[in-house]
């Protein structure tokens, strides 16, 4: 067996209770840690050997509950799958613990997920269909269509993505990657038929899918690679299968890419705003293009740069396009 | 050693909005002894947003783009993060799909092109660190910017999702502690200096459908560089260089507080260090004046 491999770590804890504390503050503890433990097991141990009042959620500890996520040095992780000597590896051994949410600290690293638990039920997280309530036959699902899920039914609504996420954060109606990649683990579905009402949902500017920065952070912070960002794409491609796209500057952002790959092979920068924003939505870019204008940072219509080779790649615009507009 | 020479994928940009970042990426391959060839008859990648539209059709055009680097035999040179990411992702998923590589195939086929997955994709930046090598560097260096603070600004494309790094570097860095733009300073003869938004989103690619969001990321990402004493960033993607460069006005506004900073490209930075001279690289193509050479 292996010898018991150990390291001195500081780890500085956020601490705040909504009832008492009118700011929050740190408590800091140097602690041996061995190549075994987990951020649950220090948790544990804080809580039990120097500060009972330390609180935190868990209750699983086996990654499949998704209660304990919390941050270390800003990463999102599950308390109980985390391997210390891992996050040693990445972030030495001053390590700070922290909840998901700073702003939605009822205490210490238990926050309020109403947010969450909103949004996720925003998208009607359940298989929408007339049931027949005397069967005479098994519903079979078959293997490639439980495929088409594309494992965003593994999804333990552990909130990391969503706390991670730059847009939800911002902006407050946005819906967030964990409820995306509800609202496509269910549309995909073969027994489901909510899934119009889905992609309404999530076709709404301000709070559907469009608002994404594509930062891919849920893909990356998401412990169950449920990669929410994947699905969000997905979910775009519905709108466009199931032809409810709306006519407005989101959609055409994505259309005008496939018109400047025709015309130019490459994209027509300028154009693409002013296909995006219309004529008269264009205008409140004028101010910031004049400034690009004057450093020759804007090539006009006449001197655009084509790729070699337009032909070649006209014929595949032409033979591969699947969507329509 | 083996002369290093790479098929650039130079992306749309660097012929458009940032022509100082094709200039600076040539100059600076003269000076490291890089050959580039360019494929001058890549098209666009889609940026991130072609993929919402129509997928199949982004991977077709993205897979004739690596074609023509395997044709060369050589390995794929970005020099933007978007690219770097759809070029890599495009090649990940047809090689490990079968069936996608050969529905692909069968279109490419129709213009007497193969994507076979012979090329590897890197950005410029790690070409420079991992295959050129950051001691050289740094012993190439006459003029170090040892009275310059730098901010590293990542750009979330050439480090998430980690998966693609993975696959694609020796020394793949961390999405959350990445390390090679910091390296990359420190070899130039500059401080890096650490914040919070360094490894965050700069709002780029929502700047049209969410202008609130995309402007309050330009502005803490130039505010976190600003308290942290940054004299002036440096990012590896010239996406992130636009909205950081040009942007400020509607990020200031929106985060309440006046931010500007400088916005250095990757390849100016290494080429001021190098001795490249202004005009060479371009920092008159700026709309945050560079006025600190
Ligand atoms: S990729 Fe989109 S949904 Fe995912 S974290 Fe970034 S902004 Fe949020
Ligand atoms: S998608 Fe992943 S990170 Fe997001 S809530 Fe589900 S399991 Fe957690
Ligand atoms: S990401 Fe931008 S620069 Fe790169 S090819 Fe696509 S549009 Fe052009
Ligand atoms: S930081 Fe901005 S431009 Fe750069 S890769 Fe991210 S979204 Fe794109
Ligand atoms: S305690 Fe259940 S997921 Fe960690």
């Amino acid at each position: 067996m292996d010898a018991l491999q150990s390291q001195s770590v500081t780890f500085k804890v956020f601490r705040f209770n909504e009832e008492t504390d009118y700011l929050p503050y740190y408590n800091t503890y140097t602690l041996n840690v061995t190549h075994e433990e987990v951020v649950l097991d220090i948790l544990n141990r804080i809580k039990w050997d120097h500060d009972g009042s330390l609180s935190y959620r868990r209750s699983c500890r086996h990654g499949i509950c998704g209660i304990c996520s919390i941050k270390i040095n800003g990463k999102a992780i599950l308390a109980c799958k985390s391997r210390l000597f891992d996050l040693i590896d990445i972030f030495g051994t001053d390590l700070v613990i922290e909840p998901l949410s700073t702003k939605r600290v009822i205490k210490d690293l238990i926050i309020d997920k109403k947010d969450f638990w909103e949004k996720h039920a925003h998208v009607d997280p359940y298989l929408v269909s007339e049931i027949d309530e005397k069967p005479t036959a098994e519903h079979t699902v078959f293997p490639h269509q439980l495929e088409q899920l594309m494992e965003a039914d593994y999804c333990i609504q552990c909130g990391a993505c969503h706390y991670s996420c730059p847009a939800v954060e911002i902006n407050e109606l946005y819906i967030g990657p964990a409820a995306f990649a509800a609202a496509y683990r269910f549309t995909a579905d073969v027994r489901d038929e909510g899934g119009m009402d889905r992609l309404h949902t999530v076709n709404q500017e301000a709070q559907g899918v469009w608002d994404c920065v594509k930062c891919m952070e849920c893909a990356e912070v998401c412990p169950k690679e449920v990669n929410p960002i994947e699905k969000i794409t997905k979910l775009h491609n519905m709108i466009f299968e199931h032809g409810i796209a709306k006519n407005n500057v989101a959609t055409r952002h994505a259309v005008g890419f496939a018109h400047s790959i025709t015309k130019h092979g490459l994209l027509d920068e300028g154009e693409l705003v002013r296909y995006s924003e219309g004529n008269f939505g264009v205008l409140k870019h004028v101010p910031v293009a004049m400034k690009m204008f004057s450093k020759g940072k804007i090539v006009l219509p006449w001197n655009m740069p084509k790729a070699d080779k337009l032909d070649e790649i006209r014929k595949l615009v032409k033979s591969s396009s699947t969507a329509k507009f | 050693m083996k002369e290093l020479k790479y098929a650039l994928f130079t992306g749309c940009t660097a012929k458009e909005s940032t022509p100082e970042q094709m200039m600076s990426t040539l100059a600076v391959a003269k000076k490291l002894g890089i050959e580039l060839v360019e494929l001058t008859e890549a098209s666009c990648c889609g940026a991130s947003h072609l993929q919402d539209y129509d997928d199949f059709l982004s991977l077709v055009l993205n897979a004739r783009n690596i074609a023509y680097a395997e044709k060369h035999g050589l390995t794929m040179v970005t020099i933007c993060n978007t690219c770097q990411l759809n070029t890599a992702m495009t090649k990940h998923r047809l090689d490990h799909n079968a069936e996608l590589k050969a529905k692909v195939n069968a279109k490419l086929g129709e213009v007497g092109l193969e994507y076979k997955g012979t090329s590897q994709i890197t950005h410029f930046l790690y070409a420079i660190i991992d295959d050129f090598g950051l001691d050289k560097i740094k012993e190439m260096v006459v003029k170090p910017l040892s009275q310059f603070n730098i901010a590293p600004f990542y750009g979330c494309h050439n480090i998430r999702p980690s998966e693609l790094q993975n696959e694609t570097h020796k020394n793949p860095e961390n999405a959350y502690k990445p390390t090679s733009l910091d390296d990359l300073i420190i070899a130039c003869g500059g401080a890096s200096v650490d914040y919070v938004e360094k490894n965050k989103c700069c709002g780029f690619h929502a700047e049209l459908q969410a202008p609130h969001t995309a402007a309050v990321l330009t502005g803490n990402a130039v505010a976190g560089a600003m308290d942290a004493n940054a004299d002036w960033m440096v990012t590896p993607c010239p996406l992130c260089h636009l909205k950081l460069d040009t942007q400020t006005h509607h990020a200031s506004i929106a985060i309440g507080r006046e931010v500007s900073l400088p916005v250095l490209h990757m390849q100016q930075m290494v080429g001021l260090a190098l001795g490249c001279t202004p005009s060479e690289l371009g920092l008159k193509h700026h709309v945050t004046p560079v006025n600190f050479i």
